[in-house]
């Protein structure tokens, strides 16, 4: 067994090694610095915080989540953020509150937020559900609250089957029609279908809900505009976390609302893997020639040597001239061609010839082509010349011994190769805004349609989402929580593409116990 | 048993030879250049069949050289030139009609340092046969088994044939690799320093594979090792500096070389 022997450093070597292990401490001080921030700030957005009812001195009642709070300038105290929703009825949903001004706060339990598909939040109380009767006499606050619940759930229900039918009933029938208009058979089910959905639409859009804001005004809110509804003074830590799950569920199933400040992420997240996966596809096999190419066929002078110094400082082209590149030659060139050939029917509006999927994937790979190379090249080096005489011995051709004995023990190098593309091609922003990436794209490019595939769509990236949030956004303030659960995502979806490809290079690795003998 | 006569010292052309014997390999007047640097200078041998020939000589003397020749290794370096013949049972291996994948299957090779390849133990074994192709999954299995058998492995590998051929010792691995080189029953087996990374006990096994191998095929054996060559050869060609000085029967070489740089080698009295 080997044991480490560890000597005390010598006394005249002391700062040097403070130096250099306080260097590697700064840097993991910020990586976790980094991590915690968005872990704390992305995952905190889904914790449904409590709701404050504050009276101010002058007799003004408003209920909301304080946010932070902040020194006053040029004078003593502080003052507060509330977050107050109620656009609709203030129109503004942010509140500064100096705290020397408030005469009491308390957390009623009868606070109700609600979102809504417009207007964002509301905060406040329930006054009843359904239509108002003038003769109701005021109901107690459970009871209108289990009302809601139950009407809010048959609404879902109702939204449920509406999808349903749209998805299974009506645009197969669509799709019929089209292809054969004098389909009359057809047609009148597609009738039928939209009589169903138009009923559907009908139910769901009668009813109301009353709410009433803290100083009292009234509102009646169409019920299929609330999305959701809870009390968060009344919640119990349990039932929080089960919020919170939610909330985090719906963030990575559904897809964006409110010019991409609230809702979810899912066409993103979808968008982010399918444009890598593609680009790890294009980018393998052509890395890998040209890897085998330069390291087994070529004969090793001058040219080739110059060549090999050309792919390593390909990959220090910063990535928008990539992007560039993509756009000119891909976009407009090959895109504007295979219009003009194959989808004249759509011209002026183009199919290929504009940003998508497809140019991101391929302008991606040629990002990434030099690292694939150069990582194989160093794998295929790697391999002892013992392994390729050994085959070339017994009578094995070079290329039987390439494919049967070099390729296979190279594959983890060129696995390597692929971990380190995914690593820089996901995290890319800037060439995808000339070749594809949509601020908006609520359908993803993988649907039921033929060909299943849509290599022609824009889609939508973990990473231009974050940066469209951001910055064009109505609220930024409101969007920031989104902006750092995106990041946080961006950064796990990174983390589990690269564990798949680690995975897989160690089970090929483990396979032959390279580990124990890694040649 | 008749004794084989005693040889003259190599001179130009000459090709040192065993009227007794049967030659399986003929050398004829090889020179050997990498890049205009000669390697080997105007070597002539005859090599006899079935007998354990042994090539030693100080290092970067040419032995390797020559070894890799015969199965035409240095095709694979660009730099690589040679003039005369080498003549596999009077066929001339660099022919045009003889097919390089086909004269390495004759003419096997195991290398100094074991090199199995990254498969099962079995898979190692079938490397060879399934290049060629065209055999039933039990004739393979026959093959494979009497291939083992006869590198003296069988028995310790019978039950993990599956195994990657990396979790065996040294000593097995290189046992492996004559197995998968036997397997595709060669007429010649080269093997260059094949125990010079293994311990006393697995070259000890090695050698005594080498004496059992002698009856079915010719073995040609590079070594730095004396008592090595001593042990296991019927013949040693001692080169130095590319040059063929001595080739005798072993027992003649090391007890009485006819010649003083022989001598001096053999003696340790090395300049």
């Amino acid at each position: 067994m080997k044991r480490r022997i560890r000597r005390p450093l010598p006394r005249s070597e002391g700062p040097w090694a403070w130096l250099t292990a306080g260097s590697v401490a700064v840097s993991l001080l910020m990586l976790g610095g980094l991590l915690l921030l968005i872990s704390v700030r992305g995952l905190g957005h889904f914790w449904p915080a409590p709701v404050t009812l504050v009276e101010l001195e002058d007799g003004r009642a408003i209920a909301g989540r304080a946010v932070r709070e902040l020194p006053l300038v040029g004078q003593a105290g502080s003052e507060r953020l509330y977050f107050t929703g109620n656009r609709d009825l203030d129109g503004r949903v942010w509140e500064w509150v100096p705290v020397s001004t408030i005469a009491s706060q308390e957390r009623p339990v009868d606070l109700v937020v609600l979102e809504r598909r417009r207007y964002g939040d509301f905060i406040g109380r329930l006054v009843s559900v359904g239509p108002i009767e003038p003769t109701a006499h005021p109901l107690d606050q459970k009871a209108v609250w289990s009302r809601l619940q139950a009407r809010l759930q048959a609404q879902m229900t109702l939204r449920d089957e509406r999808d349903r039918i749209e998805r299974d009933t009506l645009r197969p029938l669509v799709q019929r029609v089209e292809a054969n208009p004098s389909d009359r058979e057809a047609r009148e089910a597609l009738a039928d279908v939209n009589e169903t959905l138009r009923a559907l639409q009908a139910a769901m859009h009668g009813e109301v809900v009353i709410i009433e804001s803290v100083d009292g005004r009234r509102l009646e809110q169409p019920l299929d505009e609330v999305l959701h509804a809870w009390r968060p003074n009344a919640m119990s830590t349990v039932e929080k976390m089960m919020a919170w799950g939610q909330g985090v569920w719906r963030f990575l199933s559904e897809g964006p609302r409110d010019v991409n400040a609230s809702g979810g992420v899912w066409p993103a997240i979808f968008g982010t893997v399918l444009m890598v996966v593609l680009m790890s596809l294009l980018v393998t096999p052509f890395g890998v020639l040209a890897a085998i190419y330069l390291n087994e066929v070529a004969h090793q002078g001058r040219m080739i040597h110059l060549v090999r110094i050309a792919v390593r400082n390909l990959a220090g082209v910063p990535s928008i001239v990539y992007g560039v590149f993509g756009l000119g030659v891909f976009v407009y060139g090959i895109g504007s061609s295979l219009d003009e050939w194959f989808f004249n029917d759509a011209l002026p509006s183009p199919t290929f010839g504009t940003g998508g999927l497809l140019w991101a994937s391929l302008t991606l790979a040629l990002l990434t082509l030099p690292v694939v190379i150069v990582a194989t090249e160093e794998g295929l080096a790697r391999i002892p010349a013992e392994q390729r005489e050994g085959a070339l011995a017994l009578g094995a051709t070079r290329l039987e011994t390439l494919t049967r004995v070099v390729l296979p023990m190279a594959l983890p190098a060129m696995l390597t190769g692929v971990i380190l593309a995914i690593a820089r091609a996901a995290g890319e922003v800037a060439p995808l805004m000339l070749v594809g990436v949509a601020k908006l794209a609520p359908q993803v490019p993988v649907d039921g349609e033929f060909p299943f595939l849509h290599l022609e769509r824009k889609f939508m990236h973990l990473g231009y989402h974050i940066y469209d949030t951001a910055f064009h956004g109505n609220d930024v303030q409101a969007a920031l929580p989104v902006v750092y659960a995106t990041a946080l995502l961006l950064v796990l979806v990174i983390l589990l593409l690269n564990l798949t490809a680690i995975l897989l290079r160690h089970y090929f690795r483990a396979r032959h116990g390279v580990l124990a003998r890694q040649p | 048993m008749s004794r084989p006569p005693r040889l003259q010292p190599a001179t130009s052309g000459s090709i040192i030879d065993f009227p007794s014997e049967a030659s399986c390999l003929a050398i004829e007047g090889l020179s050997l250049a990498y890049g205009g640097k000669p390697a080997l200078r105007d070597i002539s041998l005859r090599v006899p069949r079935h007998r354990v020939t042994a090539f030693i000589g100080p290092s970067g003397c040419g032995k390797s050289t020559l070894l890799r020749a015969l199965n035409r290794l240095h095709d694979l370096n660009e730099e690589a030139s040679h003039e005369g013949r080498i003549l596999l049972e009077g066929q001339d291996i660099h022919s045009p009609e003889v097919a390089v994948d086909e004269l390495r299957r004759r003419v096997g090779m195991v290398f100094q340092v074991p090199n199995p390849f990254p498969m099962s133990i079995y898979e190692n074994v079938a490397f060879g046969l399934r290049l060629q192709g065209g055999l039933t999954r039990r004739r393979m299995d026959d093959i494979v088994e009497w291939a083992l058998e006869a590198a003296a492995l069988w028995g310790e590998v019978k039950d993990r044939l599956r195994a990657s051929a990396w979790s065996l010792s040294g000593g097995q691995q290189q046992r492996l690799v004559i197995a998968r080189a036997l397997a595709v029953r060669p007429e010649v087996l080269l093997l260059d320093e094949p125990a010079s990374a293994l311990d006393p006990i697995s070259t000890l096994k090695i050698e005594e594979l080498i004496r059992g191998l002698k009856s079915q095929l010719t073995l040609i054996l590079v070594t730095h090792n004396m008592q090595q060559a001593a042990r296991v050869s019927d013949y040693t060609a001692f080169l130095q500096d590319g040059e063929l000085v001595e080739y005798a029967p072993t027992d003649n070489l090391f007890t009485n070389p006819s010649l003083r740089r022989t001598e001096n080698y053999i003696t340790g009295r090395m300049a």
